[in-house]
């Protein structure tokens, strides 16, 4: 009783201030890149895995591009795409993305790593991020609508770190 | 021996968490789960045979304990036994992946399992599709490290994975990739940015052969350099592989060769690519035997757009790794909002072209020369041979019409070389001219409703077919799904078949669970959101993800 006791902790313990893990992805001109170098000036992130071959990932970014300006200006919150397109469409994420008009922060991830780490089983996989870089909200899959859980979960982040910083003072 | 070291990883696991949980709340171990379930039914029509056991599954679960510079993980899969159109030796259960890292961020230390990529992948891949059941996972050392900034060396030691064991033969490989601009403060600044990259892998497999003398120790080389400059990119790989005599290329003694080309333009609102290769005898595998997917050390890509409507993806393309020339080019604009082709929201357009073609290739004859070492063929670099593999020309338009609808358009020409990429013989060639219609409409901010209209029409292989899919979302939990693919040209009017399938799902943050019941073609199924690899099937099918 007292292991399964213990595993329901660890099941239940899911969003209660995971570091973002450490993996080497690259930037869309190929240079390498660690993940424990994903910042936005203590504001909050969001991390969306997707792939160029992934139709509910493309249209999670668009319906959350065309509301990004007014995220941004709310909430100071940073998108950072993650596409996990192997060596056969790699090359075609960077104009793909440009073909979009999308503003994100984008990096590739061709062989999983931080896809692994980040234990993603399916595209799209959105995480929110906290200022102090811990994942605080995950969700996967995508259907139009959802977005609006998606900026509720970075306005909580907000709330907690405000009320947090109220409470220290 | 292997034994051991599971024991081991699990000890270090459950000892160092168990304490780590009482102390804090926070979790120290993450990781995911997937269970599909299938239950079968019997259906001649569609060629599906019976089941005796009426209820296959596959499941996997990873757990990951990181700890400072220290990590721990696992993979328990059971394949119970394994679903159709998955291999059969998955039958069973056991814990196939484990590894302990180190990572300090100059040095990452790895023993057990690890996946790995040089380069474009051409000589050294491995990686996993759980949903295709595909995993050639490395079992044995790897070190990476970062000797002076820009710089980075890899270098492993193991064998590979295959199924529930591993492979016969060794693999040794090493990589060293250098960033200019990042090593040199000079080009710091510099706006053209320079990445260059070699790599050497070798297999050691033993000759038991009692006819053929073959080399025990195969080695492969590859180079790489990679631009960018403003929106400028360039980026080139060759790779050689001496002589490999095995089941795939017909224990011939030639040499292999690759070439990868990319390059292209791109800036806000507009991209320019253009691709080219070009394979020669480059199927390299742990074990010479082996043919199929197994085992295959190098990762050839194909290069055709990877297409998600099902109709589109009906006749996917893969590389033939015993020769083909490729070639692609793709544009992407984006017309902003306002302006005459953008109208009031902006409009999204693609255009695609991309075709694969036989290498020329001129036997050379041993008849009658029992001494002489079988080459197979010559083959000039530059010259094509005539037989065309694929052809596939594609428009794609996005648009949203008004607050609520949103449409998408596609339409494209397809030639398949059915006989070729499917590697059997007297299959006929496919022209086919396909057409999508996709609307979602908006019913409030929760409640959406999206249809897809597809069309087929070609006069070969089953002829022509037609799709039509009705979704309803209840955002951000509730999906409902029904989708019907229909044969209704084919020649033989018995084999005029709906595929009909329904799907509902639910989804809370990271769990989510699916029940379909219906016919199902193999193929990227995308639905509800999610889109992932499924075999053909007739039956109820219950899927559970999570992430925790």
């Amino acid at each position: 009783m007292i292991i399964f006791c213990l595993s329901l902790n660890v099941l239940y313990a899911q969003d209660a201030g995971r570091k973002v893990p450490t993996a080497s992805i690259k930037t869309l001109t190929g240079e390498v890149f660690s993940t424990e170098n994903f910042s936005n000036d203590g504001k909050p992130m969001i991390i969306d895995f997707w792939a160029t071959w992934c139709k509910p990932c493309i249209e999670e970014l668009n319906a959350i591009h065309e509301e990004y300006v007014d995220w941004k200006e709310e909430t100071g919150v940073k998108l950072i795409t993650v596409s996990i397109d192997d060596a056969r469409t790699m090359t075609r994420v960077a104009p793909f993305i440009n073909g979009k008009g999308w503003e994100y922060e984008n990096y590739l991830d061709p062989n999983g790593d931080f896809k692994r780490a980040m234990n993603v089983n399916m595209p799209p996989h959105t995480f929110v991020i906290n200022g102090k870089g811990e994942i605080v909200w995950q969700h996967v899959g995508f259907t139009e609508g959802s977005q609006e859980e998606l900026i509720e979960a970075v306005r909580n982040v907000l709330k907690e770190e405000k009320a947090a910083s109220e409470k220290a003072n | 021996m292997k034994r051991t070291f599971t024991q081991a990883v699990l000890f270090i696991l459950i000892s160092t968490i168990t304490p780590a949980v009482v102390a804090q709340n926070t979790s120290p171990i993450h990781g995911n789960f997937q269970l599909d379930a299938q239950y079968y039914f019997k259906d001649s029509l569609i060629g599906a045979p019976e089941v005796p056991q009426k209820l296959l599954s596959n499941g996997f679960a990873n757990f990951e304990y990181v700890k400072g510079d220290f990590s721990a993980g696992l993979r328990y899969e059971s394949y119970l036994d394994p679903i159709l159109g998955y291999d059969s030796r998955y039958q069973g259960s056991g814990i196939p992946y484990r590894y302990l890292k180190y990572n300090n961020g100059d040095l990452e230390v790895t023993a057990g399992s690890f996946y790995e990529q040089f380069g474009s992948g051409i000589i050294l891949r491995a990686y996993e599709e759980r949903g295709l059941g595909y995993d050639n996972a490395i079992d044995g050392f790897r070190v990476k490290y970062i000797p002076v900034r820009g710089v980075t060396v890899k270098g492993l030691i193991g064998r590979q994975r295959s199924f529930f064991s591993t492979a016969e033969g060794l693999v040794r490989a090493a990589d060293l990739e250098w960033n200019i601009n990042e090593s040199c403060d000079s080009m710091a600044g510099n706006k053209t940015q320079w990445i260059l990259g070699g790599s050497f892998v070798s297999k050691y497999q033993k000759d038991q052969d009692p006819v053929f003398n073959l080399p025990e120790n195969v080695g492969a080389g590859a180079g790489r350099i990679s631009m960018n400059s403003g929106g400028w990119f360039a980026n080139a790989e060759y790779a050689y592989k001496i002589n490999d005599p095995s089941g795939g290329n017909g224990y011939i003694y030639k040499d292999g060769q690759a070439l990868l080309l990319n390059f292209g333009y791109t800036k806000k609102g507009f991209g320019a690519l253009f691709g080219a290769k070009r394979i020669d005898n480059m199927g390299f595998r742990s074990d010479r035997d082996t043919t199929g997917t197994n085992l295959m050390i190098n990762y050839l890509p194909a290069l055709t757009k990877n297409h998600t409507y099902s109709l589109a993806a009906l006749y996917p393309y893969a590389t033939q790794p015993n020769g083909e020339v490729g070639l692609q080019g793709e544009l992407f604009f984006n017309f902003k909002s306002g302006s005459t082709l953008g109208g009031k929201y902006g409009t999204d357009l693609s255009v695609n072209y991309s075709r694969a073609q036989a290498i020329e290739k001129t036997l050379i004859d041993t008849v009658g020369n029992p001494d002489a070492i079988d080459l197979g063929y010559t083959s000039g670099f530059l010259k094509f041979g005539k037989e065309v593999y694929f052809e596939d020309f594609n428009i794609e338009i996005n648009k949203k019409l008004s607050k609520k609808l949103r449409m998408h358009l596609l339409y494209m020409y397809l030639h398949y070389n059915k006989s070729v990429v499917e590697g059997r013989s007297s299959e006929p060639t496919v022209y086919a001219h396909i057409g999508v219609l996709e609307l979602g409409y908006k019913l409030n901010s929760k409640n959406n409703l999206r249809t897809e209209i597809h069309h087929l029409y070609t006069k070969h292989d089953k002829q022509s077919w037609a799709v039509l899919l009705l979704e309803y979302s209840l955002a951000p939990h509730w999906f409902i799904a029904g989708f019907d693919q229909y044969n209704y040209g084919n020649n033989d009017v018995d084999q005029r078949i709906h595929y009909i399938t329904g799907t509902v799902g639910y989804t809370r943050k990271t769990n989510r669970i699916t029940l379909g019941y219906g016919r199902q073609r193999a193929g990227i199924f995308c639905v509800g959101g999610v889109c992932r690899t499924v075999p053909a099937s007739n039956g109820f099918l219950m899927s559970i993800t999570s992430s925790f």
